[in-house]
């Protein structure tokens, strides 16, 4: 699966795609292909704040939990309630149909200190290089 | 000197040093610092097998137990029947020797009997999800009133003053590792707030008594907290159990359940809850699931609420449990079956209010409840009879282990036993015993 | 008429049927007496319950379900356990004659004591015993297991730094290679949890440990061995810093089987060790349980010990209150069951004894070392104790993963030892021989992780499909997870 290019990345691994104000919030093919098969998510729910870099919530797999952080300031408007029954979307379509949460930005600026697709896949290259 | 548990010869262990590259096995232990090297322990010299039989024999020999002779003790720990097949299917070293089943393709023995106990205790208690058990009801109780706090993020703990008090004690105990508060209170004088995370009540109770269940339960929910109820499982074969009357977590003990008294331990704690409160669990759960060759097997599942995955963050410490016991308590209630459980409940039941109606009627005593009881009853005894300790005393000497002296609770108490293997003979012996002591 | 299957077809597989699915109304296993006293008026119906639904067998139906199961499960009696950190040693066999003696099978635990002198008798030697195994001055016999014993003793901890006004030392400290229990424990008695890491030859990294600890740090928790099998010789050092500092020092007594009359934590300076019956001291581990984790402290935290502790007052036996006591931590005084076959197992062996089982414990592992080394990567080029960790990272260059390796030894006939502990290693494999096997019990478990490493390298596919000759495969614990199925249902 090639890195998308029309979003943003962490070097968590996560991924945010701005459409109007509105960044949806995902994890990376790595991040799920490390993690293994995904169990269980547990999200935020709705008009919860949140700060750049702050913990968003935890993924599961069967022999491990994971933290993820969000990429943006603001406020979750939206969580994916399809992969509450399943999980497994993480793993299939991460870029896609495993969206996690949608965040109102409060600081559009914060994205430019984020990788790009390509920054990202060299962040990857570098690190299966060790 | 040969230890029986050592294989290894001086021969193997010359070929070992030798493979090793070491010339004594003392240079294997060259990281420990010179000044903390010990030469050896004081303790007993070394016995033979027929010396450390003979040994503990003797020490064994010195006890009197409660469970060989007609005893009226409960308290927590009770004289059942335990069925021959319990002793023979724990007895097999292929459940007594295994290891904590984590390589479930050759651990389906142990994982599918304690998925056989999830569904029992679900079926007993009327709730939704069991684990696969807990140290003991006490340890249950705690983690119980911990989970609740975890649910709710309230901070304070509610217990009905009627809880068995080591119950209480326990968490007590628990509650102070966590900083939270603990309230205890009478059942007639309920004071819940805003910021009790749950309300513990025993069913029957301390004393043997059956408690307004739907009244506490209302009381608790109206505050907005879990209602914990920590129950006997063989009242459960004739009382309606607690999933019926809303209870959202619900423990106890497992002794009664073909689990021999064994002077203290080890028992097992049964912990069963709503569906909703899953991941919230303590303790292991074993999962139903299929191989890729479409086989039925069993596995340890929602591994990430513990301690080996979640580390500091897990829903509890718990590692070694009490699964060997457990699979005691699965193999009674499949021998005791639906139509024996609710058997052994009746004779407790008839058989302890014939007791209770036998003293009452001698003068001088008094049963101290009123209304409902199972299995256990508490007596008011005459001051002219010497207190509780002597009356023990005195029915010792008949050859008759008495009831638990509570007069630190109940003035001139004591709480008295009845299961199905006190005869009528026996109860009739306690009767007479009780009455000659008064004065 | 219903199709019969062979018993290879994957229908006849015993998972599928449980006693609720063999259950037969009417069938009973076991009779009870009749009634021999009037009966009384039931309690109103609106109290009773209307319906059980528990199984009804056969006693015949009863036993060959549970012994067909009993023929699913791998045990200590069956085969060799390498798992690292666990010490599965043999389960002497007189223990359970000894257990089932009606003398302490019957005795019940709220009996008057004059009734148990026996009982309390044996429990107060064995305090006594694993007072000396640990050189330290008084221990509890309450805690039900490691993990309890680990609360316990973090209690404690936390009870004497209140008394002295210290509260404010919230925090403790765990190494990186710690097990999963320690960092709960701390948790569950209040504290926060600080890791240090280890260094490149495995033990405690001393510049990060003197960098963590503060006026703030209540405790340290070690194991010793460390879960990688390995003695920090800067433990009195460390016990030194960290009681100038005006903490404590924890010891987690898994690994004790590579010490006993060796060496003794109380002169290494911890103040606070919990043991494990059901590794160290020979107690069968059941499946899961019952174990018992005792505690033993040094002189100054033993009024903090957990109620009751055994007492002799002249001659007699009694059950006692520590006068600071942290409190109850069970319904009872401990599993009395299990520390009768603890201490059973101690008499057996004597101080002479015990040393011959670290002798052994270590001699087998360094043993299993040497003939591994060459072929798994040894993450730390040292000796070992008691338990050797090898990374399966040679392998997994070839695609095959220590989680494959592991699911082909039961190919070969043994359970796999520990992997993926501790977190510190990568594709951990932890092997812990103990003392009870013999060295054709090593040299086959040896020749077959020898195998299995060469058939990574030359038909790599059977060693990633394995086990091929469990009674079951792999199983889905994907699905077991994501759609957990915890109880049986009616179909």
């Amino acid at each position: 699966m090639s890195t998308p290019t029309d979003r943003r990345y962490t070097k968590e691994h996560e991924w945010v795609r701005v459409d109007d104000g509105v960044g949806t919030v995902g994890v990376t093919d790595y991040a799920q292909d490390q993690l293994g098969d995904i169990v269980y998510l547990d999200l935020p729910t709705p008009g919860t704040p949140v700060k750049l870099f702050e913990k968003l919530g935890e993924i599961e797999s069967v022999k491990a939990v994971s933290d993820f952080y969000s990429p943006v300031s603001g406020e979750v408007v939206d969580v994916n309630e399809a992969v509450a029954d399943h999980p497994e979307l993480v793993n299939e379509s991460p870029y896609e149909k495993g969206w996690l949460v949608r965040v109102r930005l409060a600081d559009p600026a914060e994205l430019d200190a984020l990788l790009t697709a390509e920054q990202y896949d060299a962040l990857l290259a570098e690190a299966e290089a060790e | 000197m040969t230890v029986p548990y050592i294989a290894n010869t001086d021969a193997d262990r010359r070929a070992m040093l030798a493979a090793i590259g070491v010339a004594s096995s003392d240079e294997l232990f060259d990281d420990i610092p010179p000044e903390f090297r010990i030469e050896g322990l004081s303790l007993p010299p070394a016995l033979s097998e027929p010396e450390l039989v003979r040994e503990l024999s003797a020490l064994a020999e010195r006890n009197r137990p409660a469970g060989a002779m007609p005893s009226f003790l409960g308290g927590g720990a009770y004289r059942h029947f335990i069925p021959s097949v319990v002793g023979e299917v724990i007895g097999r070293s292929e459940f007594a020797t295994a290891y904590t089943p984590y390589q479930a393709e050759i651990s389906q023995g142990t994982l599918q009997t304690a998925f056989e106990f999830q569904s029992m205790v679900c079926e007993l208690t009327g709730m939704d999800v069991a684990n696969a058990g807990m140290y003991d009801g006490a340890s249950a109780l705690a983690e119980a009133c911990l989970m609740a706090v975890g649910v709710t993020g309230r901070q304070r703990i509610a217990l009905l003053s009627t809880v068995h008090p080591h119950s209480q004690a326990v968490a007590r105990t628990y509650a102070f590792g966590r900083g939270l508060a603990v309230d205890v209170m009478p059942p007639d004088a309920l004071a819940l707030g805003e910021q009790h995370a749950c309300l513990a009540v025993q069913q029957p109770n301390f004393f043997g008594c059956i408690e307004d269940v739907e009244a506490l339960e209302k009381a608790a929910h109206t505050a907005g907290a879990l209602f914990v109820a920590s129950v006997d499982p063989i009242s459960l074969g004739l009382f309606r159990p607690p999933g019926e009357y809303a209870a959202d977590i619900v423990v106890g003990d497992g002794q009664s359940l073909g689990v021999p008294l064994s002077y203290g331990g080890p028992y097992v704690g049964f912990f069963a809850c709503r569906q909703q409160h899953l991941r919230q669990m303590p303790g292991r759960l074993v999962g139903r699931t299929t191989d890729a060759r479409g086989r039925t097997g069993y596995v340890l599942t929602l591994q990430t609420r513990e301690q080996h995955i979640r580390r500091e963050r897990a829903t509890s410490n718990i590692c070694t449990s009490q699964q060997l016991v457990a699979l005691a308590a699965t193999v009674y209630l499949a021998a005791l079956g639906k139509q024996g459980l609710r058997q052994v409940a009746e004779l407790c039941y008839h058989k302890a209010h014939y007791a209770a109606d036998r003293i009452a009627a001698l003068p001088g005593y008094s049963l101290a409840g009123g209304g409902v009881f199972f299995k256990e009853f508490v007596v008011r005894c005459p001051p002219a009879a010497g207190g509780p300790a002597a009356i023990n005393r005195a029915l010792l000497e008949r050859g008759i282990i008495g009831g638990l002296d509570v007069s630190n609770q109940i003035a001139g108490g004591l709480l008295f036993c009845v299961t199905e293997l006190n005869t009528r003979q026996e109860i009739d012996a306690l009767v007479e015993g009780l009455g000659s002591v008064n004065g | 008429m219903a199709d019969a299957k062979p018993l290879e077809d994957p229908e006849r597989n015993l998972g599928a049927r449980l006693t609720f699915d063999l259950s037969q109304a009417g069938r009973r296993a076991c009779t009870l007496p009749p009634l021999d006293v009037p009966e009384a008026p039931l309690p109103p119906a609106n109290l009773l319950r209307r319906d059980l639904n528990l199984p009804e067998l056969s006693q015949v139906d009863l036993i060959r379900y549970f012994l067909a199961l009993s023929r699913l499960n791998y045990s200590v009696d069956t085969g060799f356990y390498p798992l690292g950190s666990c010490t599965m040693k043999y389960n002497p066999k007189v223990h359970e004659d000894l257990a089932r003696l009606p003398g302490f099978a019957q005795a019940h635990p709220l009996q008057p004591v004059e009734t148990v002198q026996g009982a309390l008798a044996l429990m107060y030697d064995l305090q006594r015993c694993l007072a000396e195994i640990t050189g330290l001055d008084a221990v509890s016999l309450a805690p039900a297991a490691g993990a309890q014993g680990e609360l316990t003793g973090m209690l404690i901890v936390k009870a004497y730094l209140a008394d002295s006004g210290q509260e404010g030392r919230t925090r403790v400290l765990v190494p990186d290679s710690a097990h999963g229990t320690n960092p709960a424990t701390a948790t569950m008695a209040g504290f926060q949890v600080v890791t240090v890491p280890s260094d490149a030859q495995g033990n405690t990294d001393m510049a990060a440990f003197v960098a963590a600890l503060d006026d703030g740090v209540a405790a340290m928790m070690l194991t010793l061995p460390n879960t990688l099998g390995l003695f920090c010789p800067n433990i009195g050092e460390i016990a030194e810093m960290l009681h100038r500092r005006g903490a404590l020092l924890y010891g987690d007594g898994a690994n004790l089987n590579a010490l006993l009359g060796r060496a003794r934590f109380g002169d290494m300076g911890f103040d606070v060790v919990h043991m494990n019956m059901h590794k160290t001291f020979s107690t069968p581990h059941g499946g899961g349980g019952p174990g018992a984790g005792p505690v033993a402290v040094k002189g100054f935290l033993a009024p903090y010990l957990p109620t009751p502790v055994v007492e002799k007052d002249g001659d007699a036996f009694l059950l006692a209150a520590p006068e600071r006591s942290i409190g109850r931590m069970g319904l009872f005084h401990g599993h009395f069951g299990v520390l009768l076959r603890a201490y059973a197992y101690i008499r057996t062996l004597g101080a002479a004894g015990l040393r011959q089982v670290s002798e052994n414990a270590v001699l087998n592992a360094n043993y299993v070392l040497a003939r591994l080394g060459q072929t798994y990567q040894l993450p730390y080029d040292r000796r070992c104790m008691h338990e050797v960790v090898f990374s399966g990272s040679r392998q997994r260059a070839k695609g095959v993963h220590t989680w494959d390796i592991a699911k082909r030894l039961i190919d070969y006939g043994f359970h796999p030892p520990t992997v993926y502990f501790p977190l510190i290693v990568d594709e951990a494999l932890m092997i812990e021989p103990t003392e009870t096997e013999s060295k054709e019990a090593l040299d086959a478990f040896c020749d077959a992780l020898l195998a299995i490493a060469r058939e990574v390298e030359e038909e790599p596919e059977v060693v990633l499909g394995a086990p091929h000759t469990a009674p079951v495969g792999r199983l889905d614990e994907a699905t077991a997870a994501r759609k957990p199925v915890l109880r049986w249902q009616a179909p």
